[in-house]
């Protein structure tokens, strides 16, 4: 992680009040934009991160020299065109590119928050962000957009401000983590807390980083992301760089440097302590059980468009758990479309080039925002 | 094609919510949004309709009438439509009752078996019709179970259906059928289109 990269930056004074109870205040949200904001202020996009995201959706991210997160959706030209749309991403708190997190300096101490960071949660994000929006100035939001963690931003931000967007598009997410999900979240947290250097979570007082632990949740994860049949057809059995197996525990096969490399590259923009803290988040993320068992009641008050996006070959976020969002949708009468997307991308579809996805959100977003535009004329 | 999309939008009353179930690629939505409502839903079960539909700005579900109708409230729609897709249903009974209760009133259109063009290829031929109307052969049709118009209308009698108007085409050539012309409307049309109230 570089901290010298100048991040765009705000100071929330206003305090939060966090679901674990705690208070925060003066603290910061790191966010980029692309694109401009028309004088009507009606073309904003508020695009949502996923766990490991950032407020980089497209261009060149500065911290990591690649491609923004979201290059195939958000960009010139592209289904989101930042040509006509005003983006708007922000780093989550508990995150480590800027905003408020467990890397964040304490000013009194000197010292990174670590594990006296409070425990937050996707309502908090979500809160946290709406005072972004608030400092831009934007009325009404044209869209909401966001896949996995960012899928359930997008619900929970419609269900916490009913009349801020016209449009809502979760992709690829869940309105309440299932315990499959909390299971892969905790053997990531474990491995971390595992390796020595962690230090309950203080390691940068000791000048350390447990890259180890934090590489090993990564692999673990990764592999959640992908599907059977695409690791089988990308990978095989194919050896990495030799003819034969060398009878010993070095990367023979190829998904195995693959996923040592995923880890690698992992550890150098991620902070550990910020996995924890997210990973969490998601955890904790229940909607309908914030509305005593009945998601529907979530949306009640919403008059915003949803368009909610399944993967045939995500099941870390399958089509069944995206469904029981349209159901919830319908049993309203809101006003919901929805559809599985073919792909064998696994989870991780919603970030790569799956050509029907980005031809029908794009065309989708775009003859929405037209139709919109009249009726309001 | 252009007639049916006719006689139902004359069927439905401005600014009322409707639901297309099997609204292919949209062009009936898109035909009723510009003519009666701009609150229309759609429900259809192939993937690639359903982007089709999406692309066009459509509120559309890709979902199958036969199990997820229950996921709407009772009578959450002024009108349903069904327009011709009924005989591809395993169970077209079943689809007619959860169209009843999702809907205040339903529409639906069939492609009439009884139909003399299509009662000559059967009896002078001696095989499965195939017309203009019936594109598929017998081995590859998704048409299940076919009825004729007389079919409908008795089968709305037997199960209390009332049925509010009934409307037979030929061609482009529309008229009421009643129950004194039922056998000569179910020979000379070639589509029926009913408009049904539980």
């Amino acid at each position: 992680m570089n901290k010298n990269i100048d991040t765009k930056k705000i100071i929330i004074s206003n305090p939060l009040k966090l679901d674990c109870g705690k208070e925060i205040n003066n603290f910061p949200i790191a966010y980029e934009t692309y694109g401009e904001l028309n004088s009507e202020k009606s073309n904003a996009i508020l695009v949502f991160h996923a766990l490991t995201g950032d407020q980089y959706v497209s261009g060149k991210n500065p911290i990591t020299n690649k491609d923004g997160w979201w290059s195939y959706v958000v960009g010139e030209n592209k289904p989101i065109d930042t040509n006509k749309f005003f983006v708007i991403c922000a780093n989550v708190i508990g995150g480590c590119m800027g905003s408020y997190g467990p890397s964040t300096i304490n000013e009194s101490t000197g010292k990174q928050i670590g594990t006296d960071f409070p425990i937050i949660t996707i309502n908090d994000m979500v809160n946290a962000q709406y005072e972004l929006i608030k400092y831009l100035e934007i009325e009404k939001l044209f869209a909401v957009v966001g896949g996995s963690m960012g899928g359930m931003q997008v619900l929970q931000f419609v269900a916490n401000f009913p009349d801020k967007a016209k449009l809502a598009i979760p992709i690829a997410c869940t309105s309440s983590h299932s315990a499959q999900n909390i299971a892969f979240n905790e053997l990531g947290r474990q491995a971390i807390m595992a390796d020595s250097k962690w230090e309950n979570g203080f390691y940068s007082n000791y000048k350390l980083s447990p890259d180890k632990g934090l590489a090993v949740a990564r692999m673990a994860a990764h592999i959640t992301y992908l599907s059977e049949k695409g690791l089988q057809e990308k990978f095989g059995r194919k050896l990495q760089d030799r003819d034969s197996l060398r009878y010993g525990f070095e990367a023979d096969f190829q998904i195995e440097s693959y996923l040592r490399y995923q880890g690698s590259v992992f550890v150098d923009r991620f902070d550990a302590n910020s996995y924890l803290y997210i990973t969490r988040a998601m955890d904790y993320f229940d909607l309908s059980k914030q509305y005593k068992g009945n998601l529907s009641d979530a949306f009640k008050e919403t008059k915003t468009k949803f368009f909610v996006i399944s993967f045939t070959s995500d099941w870390l976020y399958p089509t069944s758990e995206n469904r029981e969002i349209v159901i919830a949708l319908n049993s309203i009468g809101a006003d919901v479309g929805f559809v599985e997307i073919e792909s064998d991308k696994g989870h991780d579809s919603f970030l790569l080039d799956v050509p029907s996805f980005l031809k029908t959100l794009g065309d989708y977003i775009n003859s929405t925002y037209k139709v919109i535009n009249e009726r309001r004329i | 094609m252009k007639e049916e999309f006719n006689i139902i939008s004359n069927l439905i009353e401005e600014n009322t919510r409707v639901l297309d179930v099997g609204c292919g690629n949209g062009d009936l939505m898109k035909f009723l949004q510009e003519n009666k409502t701009k609150d229309i839903r759609g429900l259809e079960i192939s993937k690639e309709k359903v982007q089709n539909c999406l692309s066009k700005g459509l509120t559309v579900i890709e979902g199958n009438a036969e199990s997820d109708l229950k996921q709407f409230p009772k009578s959450s729609f002024d009108y349903v439509i069904l327009s011709q897709t009924l005989q591809a249903f395993l169970n077209p009974e079943l689809v007619i009752n959860e169209l009843l209760k999702v809907g205040k009133k339903v529409i639906v259109t069939i492609p009439n078996f009884g139909y003399w063009r299509v009662r000559l290829q059967l009896l002078f031929k001696g095989t499965m019709p195939v017309t203009e109307n019936l594109p598929h052969e017998w081995y590859n049709t998704p048409n299940l179970h076919m009825c004729t118009i007389k079919d409908f209308y008795n089968f709305c009698s037997s199960k209390n259906i009332k049925i509010f108007k009934s409307i037979a085409l030929k061609k482009s050539r529309i008229s009421e059928i009643n129950k004194s012309n039922l056998n000569y409307k179910n020979l000379d049309s070639h589509l029926g289109i009913f408009l049904i109230e539980n």
